[in-house]
């Protein structure tokens, strides 16, 4: 005779008390999802309005979806986009370059005094930008390099790179030293253990450090309002465009910010799995 | 191939701390298979990794071949290491990992792919495996393709680092025997490093045991376990360990459980000389013969483990706080709580200087 043996139960008090806990969690995290997503939402409906409804209080829920503004904007955008996307896809590019070999040196093979090296990638992070846009201004008028794309993918590595040297750096810190100690073993020299070994097992965190940067870069407004004009206005600077000194511009903003939100949004879609994965690992020690 | 050589290699982590290898004397014959064996933090890893170039020296110096290689570095030494954790490349797949320092030597790629075949056969790994990487094998397998990886290279040295710690229990047997099948077939010299004294035992043609970074002894299984150079040896070497015991002495030999264990006439003489007044009784588990009622250490029986073909009986003899393990035939062992006696041929009896531990003559 077998007999199923009845599934355990939990006394009645403990589950609701379980079940409540669940439940409250589960509220705090929708309230709180809810409130970060209701400006998103409310700029994605105004980009759909008509200028003359955009505006109006209290606010219009029924409206005649336009496309007009998104006409508009696309219209306009081509030279911003294109500065946009060299300044980050250029300064992304340069600050793996450069952010690698320092992580790897601050990390697998420390250098001397690598301790006070890292603190001070950290502490020029701790600089208001402002205090420092008098002395950019200067030399950037100096080297001839003002309204120049070459200034802000250099500014723009110069700001992700901390970050990203940080990152890479505890990304490398993951890779078991068992298998450097094998790579060295198998006769691989520095630039085979770099490419053979460290850059294939931290390539999720690689991915994830790209992504945070292209995002950084792609949204900085304050650099390149001070230093360009016409010839590297990013696109930050084509939603402030869009304000005109007069009349209504709602709609017309929030259709610009919505067109330059969506990159963003689709590249971190798209890597989601690795961002998780690669923010993860420098986590988990 | 080639002998390996320790010459008073050490190894020193911190001023203040002792060496974690001490002034290591060690001679690894060609095509031996050598077991460093001690418990945790006894140095024996370290010395490993000091032979692999892994590990500066301190002082002394270490030679391959006849050849000093203190300053060599790793890849030039013509050693293949295999890992605890088996350190397996993620991103390559399981002949890529194998053939790795093949590549590495420019070995050209038709030459590489058929020293990878062979490894792979003589280590009965499946063809359609060299293709997977190694996320897609199970522990085993891991553990197989690591030692492919050594066997590719046709090293004059393999160095293993606690390689079977990571398998589960019947699978480490069987791959003990296989380690040990292969080396000999293979013919290389072999420096295996293990906590565990059964796998020493079991594999090495010599076995050196490491205790706080200083070598104890070195010799065959044979002889560490019928005469070990001191306690400690004597404790580590041996399953269940040596029953230990600081006893007084008396006229012409030991006193335990109320009797008088006679000593040798040797052991005796190095007593007298040393002045003692105790001595460390060393009994191993098999020596402790049950006898009916009529031997000379009476004793109850505290617990008993059935092991099948044996059973360890814990006994606590008459007047004594620790208890002691005896070795008896499994069939019909006495039930805790039962009195038994026990009789110790007094050649089976080890004596130890209580304070330095040293084999007391014999």
């Amino acid at each position: 005779m077998s007999a199923v043996p009845a599934r355990a139960r939990m006394p009645a008090p403990q589950r609701i008390r379980e079940m409540s806990g669940k439940v409250g969690w589960g509220v705090v995290a929708w309230v709180v999802g809810l409130a970060f997503f209701l400006p998103v939402a409310w700029m994605v409906i105004t980009a759909f309005k008509p200028e003359s409804a955009a505006e109006t209080w209290p606010p219009k829920f029924t409206f005649s979806p336009t496309l007009a503004e998104f006409r508009l904007v696309f219209s306009g955008w081509g030279p911003f986009v294109t500065h946009s996307a060299i300044a980050t896809v250029g300064s992304t590019i340069l600050v793996l370059l450069l952010g690698v070999p320092a992580a790897y040196a601050l990390s697998v093979h420390p250098v001397k005094r690598w301790r006070d090296g890292l603190f001070f990638f950290i502490s020029t992070k701790m600089l208001p930008i402002v205090a420092a846009i008098g002395p950019l201004y200067v030399i950037a008028v100096k080297a001839h390099l003002l309204d120049s794309i070459w200034l802000l993918i250099i500014l723009y590595t110069a700001m992700n790179l901390p970050l990203a040297i940080w990152m890479i750096r505890s990304f490398m810190l993951e890779v078991p030293g068992e298998l450097l100690e094998a790579a060295r073993l198998d006769g691989a020299g520095r630039i085979r253990e770099m490419t053979e070994v460290i850059l294939p097992v931290i390539s999720p965190g690689l991915v994830s450090t790209a992504l945070i940067c292209v995002i950084f870069a792609w949204n900085e407004l304050f650099l390149a309002l001070n230093l360009t004009i016409t010839n590297a206005a990013t696109l930050p600077m084509f939603l402030i465009s869009s304000v005109p000194q007069e009349g209504l511009y709602i709609a017309h903003l929030s259709a610009a910010a919505t067109v330059a939100s969506v990159p963003v949004i689709i590249v971190g879609w798209i890597a989601q799995r690795s961002l998780v994965r690669g923010l993860a690992m420098g986590a988990i020690k | 191939m080639a002998q390996v050589n320790y010459v008073a290699a050490t190894r020193v982590y911190a001023k203040d701390v002792p060496p974690a290898v001490d002034a290591l004397e060690l001679e690894i014959k060609d095509g031996e298979f050598m077991v460093l064996v001690g418990p945790s933090g006894s140095g024996k890893t370290t010395a490993l990794r000091m032979l692999a170039g892994l590990e500066p020296l301190d002082g002394g110096r270490i030679e391959i071949g006849e050849k000093d290689v203190t300053w060599v570095p790793p890849k030039d030494r013509d050693i293949a290491m295999v890992f605890q954790n088996y350190a397996l490349y993620p991103n390559k797949t399981v002949a890529e990992n194998m053939g790795f320092a093949l590549k590495m030597q420019r070995v050209p790629r038709a030459e590489r792919d058929r020293r990878v075949r062979e490894a792979a056969r003589l280590l009965n790994l499946d063809d359609t495996l060299l293709s997977r990487k190694p996320k897609a094998l199970s522990g085993g397998q891991r553990q197989r393709v690591a030692m492919g990886r050594a066997i590719v290279r046709e090293p004059r040295v393999f160095l293993m680092d606690e390689p079977l710690s990571n398998l589960d229990a019947k699978l480490r047997v069987q791959t003990r025997s296989q380690i040990a099948e292969l080396q000999r077939r293979l013919g290389i010299t072999t420096v295996y490093v293990t906590h565990d004294q059964v796998e020493a035992m079991t594999m090495g043609h010599r076995v050196a045991v490491l205790s706080n970074g200083k070598l104890q002894q070195v010799d065959t299984p044979r002889q560490l376990y019928d005469n070990p150079v001191n306690q400690f040896v004597a404790g580590f070497i041996g399953s269940p360990a040596m029953n230990l015991q600081t006893v007084p002495l008396a006229d012409g030999g030991a006193r335990l459980a109320g009797t008088v264990i006679p000593l040798p006439a040797p052991v005796r003489a190095a007593v007298g000389q040393a002045g003692l007044r105790e001595l460390v009784l060393g009994i191993r588990p098999e020596h402790m013969h049950l006898a009916d009622g009529n031997g000379e250490l009476a004793g109850e029986v505290m617990l008993v483990e059935e092991l099948g073909a044996d059973a360890l009986l814990h006994v606590r003899l008459a007047g004594e706080a620790n208890q002691v393990v005896a070795r008896t035939e499994g069939r019909t062992p006495p039930a805790p709580g039962q009195e038994v006696t026990f009789h110790v041929q007094p050649d089976d009896v080890f004596a130890f200087h209580p304070v330095t531990g040293a084999r007391l003559a014999g």
